[in-house]
C-alpha cells in the first residue's frame, strides 16, 4: 500500500505568484478563476476565531444533501437548494437577512430518479447582473439578481437519456459553461457554452466520439503520444460504445485569462463493468484544456485510462505559479480520485509530479516519462472474482469536495476520504423481471480506522504537512482566509475553524445536520467579516441519511452505505444556512 | 375468470369454513408492473398476476394490485414505503427484501432460427455474427458480459426489452436483424412461441461462466424485511401449489430448471 509522505520540518513558503483582486464578495463557488477559495479578509484570525458567534440562519426546508456554496453579491446572499433547486435571495443589509425573493424553476420530479448519488446542486455563478445555475432536469437558468425574475431558461440535456445536472456553472467572457452528470446511466458527457445574454448554445464539446464532436482540431497538442491521433474518442472503445460511454462534466472548471484556457475534468466511462469496454475509453477520466471562445481542445491528459474503479477526474484544478525544480512554472494542481495530487504544466499538459495523498493499492505510481498510471494487475476487478483491499474506493481518495489554497502558507487544504473497498461475491439484482448480477461492493475505513481527513498539503514538495483525521469522509469544501484560519465541515455536523499553519482546532460549532456544503466568507454591509455554510447531510456519502437507506444493507448507495452505516446515529437530515461573525 | 362474484364466493366459503380469522376479508396488496408481459400487465394477464391471484385466494385475502413500473429503486420507493405487501417475482436472496424459497428457476437462453446450428458461447461460429443482448439501465445482462469476456463486444446489439419493446429482441432474430440473441428465459419462451415456429430456444450452458457469472436465477416472492409472518404464509402456499404454479409457467412457455439443484448467484445451494 502506498501512503503519503509527511513533511517533517516544513518551512512556510509564501506564494510568489499573483492572485485575482478581492472585493470581499463571493461571486462564484471557487471564489476566483484560479479556484483557490482564498479570501483576503483577515478580521477573523487565529487569535480571535474562538469568539465566533452565530449571526443568523435560514432554513431551506429541504431534506436532501446541500452541497452548494452561498454567493454574496451587492449585499445579497444567494442560495441554491438541492432538488427542486430553488434560488433564495437574502437581504444582508437588513437585520436577520430576510428573504428578498425566491425563484422556483420547478424541475420535473422524474429527474430525481436519474441522479446517481442524491439530488444535490453545487451552486450558482454571478455575472453581469444575473445569477446562473442548473436544475437537476437539465435546464440552465439565468435569473435577474435584483428582481428574481427569470431572464432565460435553456434545456441543454434530456432526462430520458439518463442525463441530469448538478454542477455549478462558470461564466467566462460572457459565456456560461455547463456540463452534464449521469455516468451511471449510460449518458454521453459534454461541456456546453451558452450565451450569457440570450441562453443560446454557442458550442458543445463531447467527451467521447469523433474529433468533430469532441472539438478536436489543428490546435490540439496533447503532451503525451497516447493522447494523440485521429478520432481516439471512437477508436479507444468497442464499436459504438462511446455513444453511451459516460464521461460527464459534473465537477469544476477553472480559467486562466492570460492563456485564455479553461480546464475541467471528465467523469468515469460507462458502463461500470470495465470488461465490457476494452480500450483507453478516451476522453473519460481525464482533463481537457480548451479555448473558452470556441470550445476547441488544446490539450488532454488521462489520469485513469480505461478506468476500472469509477475514478472520475472531475475534481478541482487550482491554477498556480509554483517553483518547480528551481523554476517558476505555470501549473495546475489537481487532487484526483485515484489518490494522487497531480502538478501539471497548464500550458502543455505535462505531468510534473504525481504524489500520493491517501492510501493507494490499485496503482503503483505515475510514470512521469510516459504519463501513464501504473495499475496493479492483481487488483483489477473481474465480474465474479473476489478482489479485496482496493484503495481508493469508488468515491475516490477525494470526490467533488473542493480544496483551498492559502498564499500566506503556500499550502493546499484538502478535504478527502480515507477508505478502501472489497468487491466480493456477486449479488442478484433485477429490473422489471430480468435478473442480472452486480458485484457486492463494500467500503470501509482505510488502515488507521478513520474514514476521512482534512489535510494541509505542500504542492511543491508533494507532501503532507499536517492532517486531521475524521471518523467520516470529509465531504465539505474548504475555505482559506488571510487571517490564517481555514474552515471546513464534517458529516456529523461540526463546522470547524483550524489554524492554517498548525492545523490546531480554533473553534467549532455543531450545526443541525451533517455538512457537505462549501464554506464562504464575505464582508457584510456593516464592514464585518462573515463566514457562511450550508448544513444538510446527503450526497453520495450522506445518502444513507438523506435517502433513508437501510443501514443493514452494506451494498446500498453503490456500496458506500457500508462505510457510513453509523452516520444515522450521528446526524439527521434538514437544510439550514448558518452565518457566523465576531461579536 | 376471476370475477368479483367468485372472489366474494371464495371469501364466503373460507369464512364459512373457519379459515379466515375475521368476518372482514383481509387485503393483500401486490406491487405489479402494468406493462411488462409476460410477467405482468394491467389487464392481469401476466403469469405473475395469475400466481398472485392464486396465492391470495388460498390466503382468503382480497387482492389489490398496486401498479408500478419495476425499474431501478422500486423496492425502496414502493415495497419499503409500505405501498404494497409483496412482489411476485424477485431473485432469491435479493438483498433488500425478505424472499421466500424459490418457486421456479429459469435460465438465459439462446434464441436462434431452426435453420442455424445450435449456438454455444464458445463456438468459433459466433465470430462475425450480430448477437442481440438485453441491456438493463447501465448494465449488460450476464450473457452480454460473457460475450465481452470473449472479445465479442463488437457482436453485441443492445435491446431495451421493457414495455412496448418487450418482444423486439426475439422478433429481431425472426426478422434476421440479428443472427441470434441471448435472452432471459421467461421473456424468450413467451415471445418465441408468438413470433414464429422457426425459432428455437436453447439454455446457455454451463450454468455459470467462471469466475462467478451465472446464467440461471432462482425466483422467489419478496416481502419487506420486517414481514416474516407473510413470508412464511406465502412460502407454505408456494410449496403446496408447486404443481399448479408449474402449470401456469408452462402455459407461458417459461423454461424451468429443477429447483432442487439450485445454484443462486452466490454459487451456494439453498
Amino acid at each position: 500500500m502506498q501512503q503519503p509522505t509527511v513533511e517533517r520540518n516544513y518551512q512556510p513558503r509564501p506564494y510568489q505568484g499573483q492572485l485575482e483582486g478581492d472585493d470581499g464578495q463571493w461571486i462564484r463557488p471557487a471564489k476566483d478563476y484560479a479556484s483557490t477559495r482564498y479570501s483576503s479578509l483577515d478580521q477573523i484570525n487565529a487569535k480571535n476565531a474562538k469568539d465566533l458567534k452565530l449571526s443568523f440562519t435560514f432554513s431551506t426546508g429541504m431534506s436532501h444533501g446541500h452541497e452548494a456554496a452561498p454567493l454574496v453579491v451587492n449585499n445579497t446572499m444567494y442560495i441554491v437548494t438541492p432538488f427542486p433547486n430553488n434560488l433564495y435571495a437574502l437581504d444582508l443589509s437588513k437585520p436577520g437577512a430576510p428573504m428578498k425573493w425566491v425563484y422556483e424553476p420547478l424541475p420535473t420530479p422524474a429527474s430525481q430518479g436519474v441522479a446517481c448519488c442524491d439530488v444535490v446542486n453545487r451552486g450558482a455563478a454571478y455575472d453581469d447582473g444575473k445569477i446562473y445555475y442548473n436544475s437537476l432536469d437539465n435546464q440552465t437558468v439565468a435569473v435577474d439578481a435584483n428582481t428574481g425574475k427569470e431572464v432565460w431558461k435553456t434545456r441543454v440535456g434530456d432526462i430520458n437519456k439518463g442525463e441530469s445536472m448538478t454542477m455549478a456553472p462558470l461564466v467566462v467572457k460572457g459565456k456560461v459553461l455547463v456540463g452534464n452528470s449521469g455516468g451511471e446511466f449510460g449518458v454521453r458527457g459534454w461541456l456546453t457554452a451558452l450565451d450569457g445574454k440570450t441562453g443560446k448554445i454557442v458550442w458543445r464539446a463531447y467527451t467521447a466520439g469523433p474529433d468533430k464532436d469532441v472539438l478536436i482540431g489543428p490546435r490540439f497538442k496533447p503532451f503525451y503520444p497516447q493522447d494523440r491521433g485521429q478520432d481516439l474518442g471512437v477508436k479507444s472503445w468497442p464499436p459504438d460504445a462511446w455513444k453511451i460511454g459516460g464521461g460527464g462534466v459534473w465537477g469544476w472548471i477553472s480559467y486562466d485569462s492570460k492563456l485564455n484556457l479553461i480546464y475541467y475534468g471528465t467523469a468515469n466511462p460507462g458502463p461500470w463493468d470495465a470488461e465490457a469496454r476494452p480500450g483507453d475509453n478516451k476522453f473519460t477520466s481525464g482533463i481537457f484544456a480548451r479555448d473558452p471562445d470556441t470550445g476547441e481542445a488544446v490539450w488532454f491528459y488521462q489520469f485513469s485510462p480505461h478506468d476500472l474503479y469509477d475514478y472520475d477526474a472531475v475534481n478541482e484544478n487550482l491554477l498556480l505559479d509554483l517553483p518547480i525544480h528551481g523554476q517558476t512554472r505555470k501549473v495546475l494542481v489537481h487532487p484526483d480520485r485515484n489518490g494522487y495530487v497531480y502538478v501539471m504544466d497548464r500550458t502543455t499538459g505535462e505531468v510534473l509530479s504525481a504524489s500520493v495523498f491517501a492510501p493507494i493499492t490499485t496503482s503503483r505510481g505515475v510514470d512521469l516519462k510516459t504519463g501513464q498510471l501504473q495499475y496493479v494487475e492483481e487488483k483489477k476487478p473481474i465480474t465474479g472474482k473476489v478482489v479485496r483491499g482496493l484503495c481508493p474506493t469508488a468515491p475516490g481518495a477525494k470526490d467533488w469536495q473542493p480544496s483551498a489554497f492559502s498564499p500566506r502558507t503556500g499550502l493546499m487544504y484538502i478535504p478527502h476520504n480515507h477508505l478502501c473497498m472489497d468487491e466480493e461475491d456477486l449479488t442478484p439484482n433485477y429490473i422489471a423481471g430480468t435478473p442480472y448480477v452486480g458485484a457486492n461492493v463494500r467500503m470501509y475505513d482505510a488502515p488507521g480506522g478513520y474514514g476521512g481527513e482534512f489535510t494541509a498539503w505542500d504542492p511543491v514538495e508533494g507532501k503532507v504537512v499536517w492532517t486531521i483525521p475524521d471518523h467520516f469522509p470529509v465531504w465539505s469544501g474548504a475555505l482559506a482566509t488571510a487571517g490564517d484560519v481555514v474552515f471546513y465541515g464534517t458529516l456529523d455536523g461540526w463546522f470547524k475553524a483550524v489554524d492554517a499553519n498548525s492545523g490546531s482546532l480554533l473553534w467549532q460549532f455543531k450545526t443541525g445536520s451533517g455538512i457537505i456544503g462549501q464554506p464562504v466568507t464575505y464582508k457584510g454591509p456593516d464592514g464585518k467579516q462573515y463566514v457562511a455554510i450550508l448544513s444538510g447531510v446527503g450526497g453520495w456519502a450522506g445518502a444513507i441519511v438523506a435517502g433513508g437507506l437501510d443501514a443493514r444493507d452494506e451494498s446500498a448507495a453503490l456500496g458506500f452505505a457500508g462505510a457510513m452505516k453509523d452516520l444515522p446515529h450521528y446526524t439527521n437530515k434538514g437544510g439550514m444556512l448558518y452565518v457566523f461573525a465576531l461579536p | 375468470m376471476y370475477s368479483p362474484y367468485l372472489k366474494f364466493l371464495v371469501g364466503f366459503l373460507l369464512i364459512a369454513s373457519g379459515l379466515a380469522a375475521t368476518a372482514q376479508t383481509r387485503e393483500l396488496r401486490v406491487c405489479a408492473d402494468p406493462y411488462n408481459m409476460p410477467f405482468s400487465s394491467r389487464d392481469q394477464t401476466g403469469f405473475e398476476n395469475r400466481i398472485a391471484a392464486l396465492v391470495a385466494r388460498d390466503l382468503g385475502a382480497r387482492l389489490t394490485f398496486i401498479w408500478q413500473r419495476m425499474g431501478r429503486g422500486f423496492v425502496r420507493e414502493y415495497l419499503d414505503q409500505a405501498q404494497c405487501d409483496f412482489v411476485v417475482g424477485i431473485p432469491t436472496n435479493y438483498r433488500s427484501v425478505l424472499t421466500t424459497s424459490p418457486y421456479y428457476r429459469s435460465t438465459y437462453v439462446f434464441v436462434s432460427r431452426r435453420a442455424q446450428p445450435v449456438p454455444s458461447l464458445d463456438s468459433p461460429a459466433l465470430n462475425g455474427l450480430k448477437i442481440g443482448v438485453q441491456v438493463l439501465d447501465e448494465q449488460y445482462t450476464p450473457p452480454g458480459e460473457a460475450l465481452a469476456r470473449r472479445g465479442l463486444q463488437a457482436a453485441i446489439v443492445g435491446f431495451d426489452t421493457l414495455g412496448d419493446d418487450a418482444d423486439s429482441i426475439v422478433r429481431a432474430v425472426a426478422d434476421k436483424k440479428v443472427d441470434l440473441a441471448v435472452v432471459w428465459g421467461p421473456l424468450a419462451g413467451y415471445f418465441a412461441r408468438r413470433v414464429g415456429p422457426d425459432l428455437r430456444i436453447t439454455p446457455v450452458e454451463p450454468e455459470v461462466d467462471p469466475p462467478g457469472l451465472p446464467f440461471t436465477f432462482a425466483i422467489s416472492m419478496g416481502v419487506r424485511k420486517s414481514n416474516l409472518p407473510l413470508r412464511d404464509q406465502l412460502e407454505k402456499i408456494l410449496v403446496d401449489r408447486r404443481s399448479d404454479i408449474r402449470d401456469i409457467l408452462d402455459e407461458y412457455g417459461v423454461p424451468q430448471l429443477p429447483i432442487a439443484s439450485l445454484v443462486n448467484a452466490q454459487g451456494a445451494a439453498r
